[in-house]
């Protein structure tokens, strides 16, 4: 397929900005990351809205929470893998425990990361994020949505989770795409099968339902952003309606996406099922796209895991 | 300097001891808890509680209040007792500390209970949370001031020195912190489990106003509270030289009342000291 391509971090860039002209409760942190995470952006035109820490998570997260005791809205950002697993107990106590304010948006999510090598990389953070109570976790699928999930954290309570990733992704929605946390997307109906995916995934599920189409497997796809809360009503009509699902991720197949939809319908439709993702594996150097090939996190993996489920049904 | 009279003092003293008697009846109902850290803190949570910060029980959430970070969240027995005598909620709810359905959680809990500022508990995380309330405070040109009582154990903590750093860093002259050096955490003597001295020196090399009282002085006490409040461009450190288990003999200096509970036979002994068994 043909994809434009557009930036997740500059969408959060320009959301944030959007924010701070909006409210004047918008705090952002960000911890020596601010020109990748584009949190600069705000930085500039909010001086005083934006606080620096420094390579210090930790203490980020507790400042942050600080801020958030005293009624502001707090954007806190870095690498997804120093904003959740170098901080996840200050995440945990000072965070989501008290259920503060807080909106964690980190960038740099899964392995598409690229040359800098597994230290920087991370299949792990939704798996983390997910198992908090009171927290919310969004993946969005492209730039746009992006947008929308930085606006719509500020107006839902409680601490959040969001996840971009490096490179530019897909463009598969456009400002009337409708998005709701806790709501998916079914960006295209099918009989024979669904594919769930969420990231920079959802558009790899779009190019495999092309292609199944012409083998006469009748594909749909939903874009499952928002990972809690989950939208059980959409996977459950789902899976009555074709029967099998194929969830794609660019996360650990331990408790991502895949686990959350598998445990939803274990326990109320069980229904056959195939992750793809990251095999419990951790990534390494090498340029976004070729990691993705390497890993298996492709149009074709999906549509191998499609035929073996579309056999199991 | 504020010379307080003598009356005044006496008073938080008495209040004090009040306070104290109350950590023994509910760790000894309770079953557990850290007696030991509570008693030690104890004088510096009654001079803030009771004279030196401004809040008030019947709006507790009142925006220009004075905010209360209690970092060592395992003193929460004589928190929670400031809490009652302040008239957050009913004494006789102190009882119910650790038990089942209790607003009083083993640690503080921020939405469970009237007055708790902060959920702690998981130790080195409160002054970055006292920080950024700071930080806030500052935003918002509102001159409340915030309070923060770390243990001497959450030292070793590497978090506490990002948020020394953030604090000098900024310039956060509306917080007063305390350690209460009470010398002893869970497996023995700080110094020979991990060193956290030249302490002073450490603080003051980061960039804070450091002060040092004997923790139980009550005049020594509010003496380095107005001392901070009229410091300009810096943090205030208070280190606090404290006797851990202070106020009941057998209990002092006693690693072993750590996270221990006295037993019926030593609670009606402590309260006997404490004047508080009636």
């Amino acid at each position: 397929m043909n994809w434009k391509y557009a930036s997740q971090r500059k969408e959060y860039g320009r959301a944030l900005i959007e924010l701070g002209k909006m409210r004047k409760d918008v705090v952002v942190l960000d911890a020596d990351l601010s020109g990748s995470t584009r949190t600069a952006d705000f930085a500039k035109e909010f001086p005083e809205h934006f606080f620096n820490c420094g390579i210090a998570e930790q203490n980020m997260m507790g400042t942050a929470a600080g801020f958030a005791a005293s009624g502001k809205v707090v954007y806190a950002s870095s690498f997804a893998i120093f904003a959740t697993g170098r901080c996840w107990d200050q995440i945990r106590q000072s965070i989501a425990y008290p259920k503060l304010n807080v909106k964690i948006c980190a960038t740099h999510a899964g392995i598409t990361v690229g040359g800098d090598g597994a230290s920087h990389q991370t299949g792990e953070d939704v798996a983390l994020m997910r198992t908090l109570p009171n927290m919310t976790v969004v993946v969005p699928a492209d730039a746009q949505e992006t947008y929308k999930t930085t606006k719509a954290f500020a107006d839902w309570p409680g601490p959040c989770y969001m996840r971009m990733g490096r490179l530019d992704f897909p463009v598969i929605t456009d400002t009337d795409t409708p998005f709701k946390i806790g709501k998916g997307t079914l960006l295209r109906e099918g009989n024979d099968i669904t594919l769930i995916g969420c990231g920079n995934m959802v558009s790899r599920c779009l190019e495999a339902a092309e292609a199944l189409e012409k083998r006469k497997i009748s594909a749909q796809v939903i874009n499952m952003s928002s990972i809690k809360p989950l939208d059980e009503a959409l996977i459950e009509e789902a899976a009555k309606r074709t029967g099998g699902i194929v969830t794609a991720e660019e996360h650990n197949i331990v408790s991502g996406l895949g686990c959350a939809v598998s445990c939803f319908l274990a326990e109320h439709v069980p229904t056959p099922l195939k992750r793809v993702g990251l095999m419990d594996t951790f990534g390494e150097s090498g340029e976004g796209e070729e990691l993705m090939r390497k890993y298996g996190l492709t149009a074709d993996k999906i549509i191998e895991a499609a035929d073996e489920v579309v056999k199991r049904r | 300097m504020v010379a307080y009279p003598t009356d005044v003092i006496a008073e938080l003293e008495r209040k004090a001891n009040l306070i104290r008697s109350h950590v023994i009846r509910m760790t000894r109902s309770a079953g557990s808890g850290h007696p030991g850290g509570s008693l030690s803190s104890t004088d510096i949570i009654s001079a803030l509680f009771f004279k030196v910060m401004n809040h008030r029980s019947s709006d507790p959430n009142w925006e220009d209040r004075d905010r209360f970070v209690l970092s060592k969240g395992h003193a929460a027995p004589a928190y929670y007792a400031a809490l009652a005598e302040s008239g957050y909620f009913p004494i006789d709810e102190l009882s119910t500390l650790r038990k089942l359905n209790s607003r009083l959680q083993g640690h503080p809990s921020k939405n469970k209970l009237p007055g708790v500022e902060m959920s702690t508990g998981s130790l080195g995380q409160g002054l970055s949370v006292a920080n950024g309330m700071a930080l806030a405070a500052k935003l918002d040109r509102k001159t409340h001031r915030i309070y923060c009582i770390c243990g001497d154990g959450e030292m070793q903590s590497g978090q506490i020195w990002e948020a020394a750093m953030l604090g000098a860093h900024f310039e956060l002259d509306n917080v007063t912190a305390f350690v209460d050096r009470n010398m002893l955490q869970i497996d023995g003597p700080t110094e020979k489990i991990m060193s956290i001295e030249p302490l002073a020196d450490k603080w003051k090399a980061f960039g804070w106003h450091v002060i040092e009282i004997d923790g139980h002085d009550m005049r020594q006490i509010l003496d380095a509270c107005d001392r901070a409040k009229e410091t300009r461009g810096k943090p205030t450190m208070v280190i606090a030289h404290t006797v851990k288990g202070k106020g009941v003999s057998f209990m002092e200096n006693a690693l072993s009342f750590h996270g221990k509970p006295p037993n019926e036979e030593e609670s009606k002994k402590a309260l006997k000291e404490l004047g508080g068994d009636q």
